[in-house]
């Protein structure tokens, strides 16, 4: 799909040394592409095989009499007015906008405060808050779904002893809502580390200057701080929109535990699942995934090309 | 999420801060008590459903149902709860903690080796199509698992691979992530001069990455093994995909399928206590390694954040 600028920042390989001969330098491609083969062999049998296959796939339409029959773009043009597949693309928009910042606004802020170092016990903070990401989403899930219940979940039994009516998390128009939660829950740790990872690398000198000149904390943390680790940040986000339009665990286990409330359709990714393991419409679910694939390269790449933008006019107002 | 586990990465704490000294105005008045109150309160947000799993395990359903669910009451049933899951269905629960061992320590070995030469091969060769190989392998990290997960599965199918071990195994060594790591990671901590020497020495290219270059990624490739570990380990997608037989079946699928019994058999009411202490039981592994092995996936992390 398309390459990341935020990832290709990378610096040049020194040039090999002039005084080899050129034997000597064939043998060193030789064993660089043989470093690198079984890699793309993978690579190959893996992505890109299964990715054109799938391509593939999605022009064909299976028909009761005939079997596998051409059907050029129809899939995707069926795709583009299902109104469950852009329904669930809406909701996992809704998802991109509203839990995605939620989520790492709340990692950012960690790691400002971290990073700052006014703290007691900022290691064993660090660890606590990270810990929900070596939960697995299916465990995530299934615990946050009895903790949402009605009946022995501890939310309802505390808001019962205090009076209130039980509340209900999981019906058709929370449930959206309960999924940011637990997606929040099992990912601002992670986030949080790749930020706090890149404010420590950011040399002392940098920001003690303007530390002694009296700039205040926050001061210091929203003009220094942060636009020095935007690399970091906008990996998080390219992340945060490749994890988001891929959720599974989690509307499918929500299925398991309150059947009603999650549609079929409810997050394109598991819609797609649906369309092609419950309907056993292959070629419709191979369009459905493609379509996906090109939602998340198009979104990745927009978000890098805003940030550049807003980098150069930065750099073109100072 | 799923598994293409972008969400891997790289070492914080000894490469992440090159250049940066000890702070010299660092002492105790800098700390704030109302930072630290603040801070551990967030805490509880994300220990409290943790706890409250642990607190879960020791009760039986009645207790479940009928005392409060953030603290210890009713009968303590853990032992109970223990042997009703380990003995469910012959001790298949054994299986899947074994099947999941199985899956995610092969396939992570084995990704963190061919990312780990593939990156080596990129930070410290100059050779043609370099440049072009890794852009498509950083594009790589944007393709949805999803546009890959059905033909994979026909593939298989095809090939008669679905159903086996290797319908999870082969898939999961791909990490382009982890190539991009060991990338960055090999550029700073394989000094060009130290592989010179070892030319002058004679050596041979093979003999340098194995002795030497290996042996100074060592953190990059825990790292990566770790990430790509808990990828697998995590996943759910693919092996609920791939996988027909209950014996194959990792944690997470044989988890969620306990979980369905439970609440579709509705009288069966005791297996949510089954399906809580096998939650309990199938996270203490990860946690552990990534309490142990912290001061390596921090450091891994900085580097590729770092340098991204």
């Amino acid at each position: 799909m398309t390459s990341a600028p935020a990832l290709t920042a990378e610096r040049a390989t020194v040039p090999p040394p002039k005084h080899h001969t050129s034997t000597a330098r064939r043998r060193q491609n030789r064993a660089a592409y043989l470093f690198i083969l079984p890699f793309f062999v993978v690579f190959i049998a893996m992505l890109v095989v299964p990715l054109a296959y799938s391509g593939y796939l999605s022009l064909f339409e299976s028909r009761l009499i005939g079997g596998q029959v051409f059907a050029g773009l129809a899939n995707y043009a069926r795709a583009l007015t299902d109104p469950a597949f852009l329904g669930s693309l809406g909701r996992a928009g809704l998802f991109f906008v509203i839990q995605v910042p939620i989520m790492l606004g709340l990692s950012l802020l960690f790691a400002l405060a971290l990073d700052s170092n006014r703290a007691r016990g900022s290691k064993a903070i660090r660890l606590l808050i990270f810990m929900p990401y070596a939960v697995p989403a299916v465990v995530a899930t299934l615990m946050w779904g009895y903790l949402y219940g009605p009946d022995f979940g501890p939310i309802a039994q505390v808001v019962r002893a205090l009076g209130g009516a039980t509340p209900e998390f999981l019906t058709r128009e929370s449930i959206l809502g309960a999924m940011m939660n637990i997606v929040t829950w099992e990912f601002v740790g992670y986030n949080m580390i790749i930020m706090y990872a890149a404010l420590r690398s950011i040399p002392a000198e940098l920001y003690e200057a303007a530390e002694i000149d009296g700039a205040g904390q926050f001061r210091v943390a929203w003009s220094v701080k942060i636009p020095s680790i935007r690399p970091a940040i906008l990996l998080t986000v390219i992340f945060s929109i490749i994890g988001t339009f891929q959720l599974f665990a989690e509307p499918s286990l929500l299925n398991t535990i309150a059947g009603d409330a999650v549609s079929n359709s409810i997050l394109p990714n598991y819609y797609a699942y649906n369309v092609a393991f419950l309907n056993q419409e292959l070629n419709y679910a191979a369009a459905l995934a493609f379509l996906l694939g090109i939602v998340i390269a198009v979104t990745s790449y927009v978000v890098q090309l805003s940030t550049e933008r807003r980098e150069r006019k930065e750099r073109a107002d100072s | 999420m799923t598994s293409i586990d972008a969400r891997a990465a790289v070492p914080v704490e000894e490469v992440a801060a090159p250049g940066r000294r000890p702070r010299a105005y660092d002492p105790q008045r800098r700390r704030s008590v109302l930072l630290t109150v603040l801070l551990w309160i967030c805490v509880l947000y994300f220990v409290l459903p943790l706890w409250w799993l642990v607190v879960s395990t020791t009760k039986d359903n009645s207790g479940l149902f009928s005392t409060f669910g953030l603290w210890f009451g009713g009968n303590f049933a853990l032992i109970e709860n223990l042997q009703t899951l380990f003995t469910l269905r012959d001790g298949i629960f054994l299986r899947w903690i074994a099947n999941t061992i199985l899956y995610s320590v092969v396939s992570a070995l084995g990704a963190t080796v061919l990312s780990a030469m593939a990156g080596y091969a990129f930070a410290k060769y100059d050779f043609p199509g370099r440049k072009a190989l890794f852009s498509i392998t950083l594009g790589a990290i944007m393709i949805p698992l999803t546009a890959l997960a059905l033909p994979t599965y026909l593939l298989f199918a095809s090939a008669g691979l679905t159903d086996t071990p290797w319908a999870i195994i082969i898939p999961s060594l791909v990490n382009p992530f982890g190539v991009y790591l060991m990338r960055v990671y090999a550029t700073d901590a394989v000094p060009d001069s130290i592989i010179e020497a070892a030319r002058v020495d004679g050596a041979g290219e093979n003999r340098i990455f194995w002795g030497v270059g290996m042996r100074l990624l060592g953190p990059g490739l825990v790292t990566v093994f770790l990430f790509s570990l808990v990828g697998t380990w995590n996943n759910y997608f693919l092996p609920l995909i791939m996988l027909n037989t209950s014996d194959l079946y990792p944690l997470t699928v044989g988890l969620a399928q306990i979980q369905s019994a439970a609440t579709a058999g509705g009288g069966s009411q005791a297996l949510f206590s089954t399906v809580i202490t096998g939650s309990f039981v199938s996270i203490i592994p990860l946690i552990v390694a990534f309490l142990f092995l912290q001061r390596y996936w921090q450091s891994g992390l900085a580097t590729g954040s770092v340098k991204g």
